[in-house]
């Protein structure tokens, strides 16, 4: 054949039988050979019975009206729109400003609501590093995660490895993400299974008075909010 | 809310093993912790998850553990530990001895 890549990625052990040099059809009965190998998609795995129920109980849940489409796709875009940098700003708040971390400490929903941030519904609670705590997010039974204050949670964060080594062997797993934790320092785990959601309020960095919040929020990563990663000094 | 423990009291987490939706880990199952805070009260997931109303709704508690409780290898520092949100029909009271697992 000619054209069509046939040694890309996916494995041919399994059962659909493509053929990179197939044709366009036209109308004019022309055609052409197809340039673009096609790349797996979801739609060419086999629905599996998770999948069907997950679809099946959103489409009874609308047809008995508890919400409509529109609501659904509101939600989906609406956790699509987070990201880190709302939990950033409360960091840099709450260094800049003691009466605020107070308060963030003991309800960090009422305190987004002041910087007018939404953190919804689930009450999210904030665990403070101090030179002698390192505290590190875990949800050993599936992936609980403040995700309507620092966005979906990464891959990682749901994998079988990073949730059951956590809470078994924590100062490895922070090894490997590059972060060292001296022995004098207690490496506290928080696995959130039940009613409520954690972050880390992460250190702030030496190096950085003076700083403006804005300044001070850039520097906040979402690892360092997990706890999985400390916040540097500046130019380190 | 009447919470049957308070901060600073040492539990142990029931050794049970029933069938369902259930929100405590299996690793902490028969471990001693102490009592950190009390985070009100909430529907029972073990019933929410099956379309029931979850009534009465239950005390939750945070209760930390000493990783060296948790894992008999555990080669950290001693202070290290996790804390786990377990709700109160998993607590049971246990005295002052918080080493190993329970009988």
């Amino acid at each position: 054949m000619s054209g069509g890549n046939h040694h890309h990625g996916h494995g041919h052990g399994h059962d659909h039988d493509h053929d990179h040099g197939e044709l366009y059809d036209h109308g004019d009965g022309r055609g052409a050979v197809n340039p673009h190998p096609r790349q797996p998609d979801v739609e060419d795995s086999p629905f599996n019975d998770r999948m069907v129920m997950a679809q099946a109980v959103g489409e009874l849940l609308i047809e008995k009206g508890i919400f409509s489409a529109d609501d659904l796709r509101k939600m989906v875009e609406l956790i699509d729109s987070k990201n880190p940098a709302d939990g950033a700003r409360m960091v840099a708040r709450a260094w800049a400003d003691p009466a605020f971390k107070a308060r963030m400490l003991t309800d960090v929903n009422a305190a987004a609501e002041e910087l007018g941030i939404d953190a919804g519904s689930i009450p999210i609670r904030a665990v403070e590093n101090t030179d002698g705590v390192h505290n590190v997010i875990v949800c050993t039974l599936c992936s609980c995660y403040p995700r309507l204050l620092i966005g979906l949670p990464p891959d990682w964060y749901k994998s079988r490895a990073y949730r059951s080594r956590t809470v078994r062997e924590p100062r490895k797993v922070l090894a490997e993400f590059g972060t060292d934790i001296p022995d004098d320092v207690e490496v506290r785990v928080h696995d959130s299974t039940a009613d409520l959601r954690y972050m880390v309020l992460p250190k702030r960095p030496a190096g950085t008075e003076g700083w403006s919040e804005e300044r001070l929020a850039a520097v906040v990563s979402r690892d360092s909010m997990i706890g999985v990663t400390v916040i540097d000094e500046p130019g380190n | 809310m009447s919470a049957l423990f308070k901060p600073g009291d040492h539990v142990r987490v029931r050794f049970a093993a029933p069938p369902g939706h259930v929100r405590t880990p299996f690793f902490i199952r028969g471990r001693s912790g102490v009592v950190t805070e009390i985070m009100g009260a909430y529907h029972n997931p073990e019933e929410l998850a099956y379309g029931r109303p979850g009534d009465p709704a239950i005390v939750l508690y945070r209760v930390r553990f000493k990783q060296t409780d948790v894992w008999s290898d555990y080669d950290g520092p001693a202070a290290d530990s996790t804390v786990v949100d377990i709700y109160e029909h998993w607590l049971e009271p246990a005295g002052q001895n918080t080493g190993g697992q329970a009988a």
